[in-house]
């Protein structure tokens, strides 16, 4: 086996600049031929751009990325025959109907008229869309879209198939429906790279995970590596007196070994939380400090906690840091 | 299972990375089907093509005829000639509008990252709207016909000047394409188009003879391709000749191609 089969994605650099924003500022990854990659991070964090630049949909401004060992921006053409495309924004035809679309699409990756149609009517069925097949796309509801747009995106059986928010705005059981696709897709020896703005998501499907954040990659890793950077769960604490969260603060570090994050508005205060068994403890030093609380709970990780935690600084930190006024405008977000 | 098979893994696939001409040209008829079903889809788009020929003979004829040939069918041999030049040129403007508002859609992704040449989405627009060009041409002859216009040529020189007018709408029809892809919106391609349009089709020998005209524009409404167009479309309908006029036409209309055609292509794919 030679390297090139080995590794689907590799991506050493990528930079993508509009005007004087840079979406993308040198993401480097590594996807393994066979798995489920996700690419988790907040809207205008740059997972789309990065897959469009992928899939050759953009010219990297600069960086390398192969897929398969094929570069990018030397062998489009090879690069695309390897690729499915579902983007974030349904790509089909939406006055033609469901059939008219695979057809059509069909017949440009080269299928003869009698092919186009027995793979298109196999694929609305794998789908289940055969009831809707003659009717136009713009009666279509937004989970049958994405069904169909995937669909559209495994013609060719393509080994790489990249999905930009593949369940954004679907409802919890369509969300569940398309889970259970890409499992199946992956099942068929296929690697997929999806971005995700849900942490679930990723866990539910990815073998890896790569955070990004204002364009960069902040952390990667395996869905108990991320967890087990983040905790578990976090402690979640309202103060009745906002002047007792020095105190408070303090005593979080000592009891549970944690840094603790204030909210922006500085009345709640959110601490990882690894051990359990500590916040006895914790309780019991803030009573006899005196330090009264007004609400408290335990919430699992979020998307926001997973970036303050992994972007290693809380937001009061940054106020602090006034050069990084990018970063806590991002974590206000 | 059964549409999701095991896949190839990709060192047993035959890539290659250029795309043939028969390849090239699959891909242009196939987004031409394309263009085809959704004409088919949305007739109501074919409104202008069947209404403005109707209405442009009908008016420039009874409007102009009494005062430029002394009667309505002395001026016929004239102006429908004129008038199919003009009408079908204005209607290629749609190419460039409806290929911006097709690019702005989900689907030209999907077509941007596909294995096909990239020129077949923009070939194949253009293709498919020759279908709107022969409905106007065609409507534009029977319109004339009713009015009691008899062209000498005798009906296979019509057709071939029908045929005329169509490869050169077709060729201009790159112009606009290459507005429509480097426009930001669908209505600032239609007003840039008609700017252009507008002189072109009535600074020329159309409607009125350019000796009447001051002496600037008279020089121009001679060098105007769109005259020669005219001209060529007239000895072919009205005599059965085919002269310079006709040649310069078609040089003019391969000169367009040749330098729109790699234009519009090259932006295209700058914006992919």
């Amino acid at each position: 086996m030679t390297t090139s089969s080995e590794w689907a994605v590799e991506a050493h650099g990528l930079v993508k600049v509009f005007g004087d924003n840079r979406a993308v500022d040198g993401v480097d990854l590594s996807v393994r031929a066979g798995t489920v990659y996700g690419v988790l991070g907040p809207n205008g964090a740059g997972k789309t751009t990065t897959i469009s630049m992928l899939a050759t949909l953009l010219k990297p401004d600069a960086g390398t990325a192969t897929i398969f060992g094929h570069d990018v921006a030397r062998e489009q053409q090879v690069v695309r025959q390897l690729i499915g495309v579902t983007a974030q924004f349904a790509s089909v035809d939406e006055r033609l109907s469901a059939t008219e679309n695979l057809v059509i699409f069909s017949r440009l990756l080269g299928l003869s008229r009698a092919e186009a149609k027995r793979k298109s009517a196999e694929l609305l069925e794998e789908f289940g869309l055969t009831d809707a097949a003659k009717r136009p796309i713009a009666k279509f509801s937004g989970g049958m879209r994405r069904r169909l747009d995937l669909a559209a995106s495994l013609i060719a059986q393509p080994p790489l198939i990249f999905l930009d928010e593949p369940t954004t705005g679907l409802d919890p059981r369509t969300r569940a429906q398309m889970w259970d696709t890409i499992r199946r897709l992956v099942a068929t020896g296929s690697t997929v790279l999806l971005t995700t703005q849900y942490l679930d998501e990723a866990d539910q499907l990815a073998d890896r995970i790569a955070v990004i954040d204002t364009g960069r990659v902040v952390a990667e890793g395996t869905a108990d590596e991320l967890k087990a950077s983040v905790g578990e769960s976090s402690l979640q604490l309202r103060l009745a007196d906002p002047s007792d969260m020095e105190d408070a603060r303090r005593a979080i570090g000592a009891v549970l070994g944690v840094d603790a994050v204030v909210s922006p508005e500085g009345s709640r205060i959110t601490a990882p939380m690894r051990n359990p068994d500590a916040v006895t403890d914790l309780f019991v030093t803030f009573r006899e400090a005196g330090i009264h609380l007004t609400e408290m709970s335990v919430q699992k990780p979020t998307l926001d906690e997973v970036f303050l935690t992994l972007t290693g600084h809380g937001v009061e930190d940054e106020k602090s840091d006034a050069a990084d006024a990018a970063e806590s405008e991002r974590v206000d977000a | 299972m059964s549409a999701l098979t095991v896949i190839t893994p990709p060192s047993e696939r035959k890539l290659k990375n250029h795309v043939s001409l028969t390849q090239s040209l699959a891909n242009s008829f196939t987004m031409a089907y394309r263009g085809l079903l959704k004409i088919k889809r949305t007739p109501e788009q074919l409104m202008d093509v069947t209404l403005q020929p109707i209405i442009f003979t009908l008016m420039f004829t009874y409007i102009f005829g009494g005062a430029i040939a002394g009667n309505i069918v002395d001026y016929l041999p004239t102006i429908i000639p004129g008038i199919l030049v003009q009408t079908v040129l204005t209607t290629s403007v749609v190419t460039g509008v409806q290929l911006r508002e097709d690019m702005d859609k989900g689907v030209f992704d999907r077509f941007k990252s596909l294995p096909i040449a990239r020129i077949a989405p923009l070939a194949g627009a253009l293709l498919a709207d020759t279908v709107r060009y022969t409905i106007a041409t065609t409507l534009t002859f029977v319109m004339g016909f009713i009015m009691g216009y008899r062209p000498g040529g005798g009906f296979g020189f019509v057709v071939l000047a029908g045929l005329l007018v169509i490869a050169c709408s077709w060729a201009i029809s790159w112009i606009f394409a290459f507005f429509g892809v480097i426009a930001r919106t669908a209505s600032s391609v239609q007003g840039i188009s008609f700017l252009v349009l507008f002189p072109l089709t009535f600074l020329s020998n159309a409607f009125v003879d350019p000796k009447t005209m001051p002496a600037p524009l008279e020089w121009f409404a001679n060098i105007n391709p769109v005259s020669h167009l005219v001209n060529a479309v007239r000895d072919l309908a009205n005599n059965g000749t085919f002269g310079a006029d006709g040649w310069l036409a078609l040089l003019g209309a391969a000169v367009i191609v040749a330098v729109f055609a790699p234009l519009t292509v090259r932006a295209y794919m700058r914006k992919a």
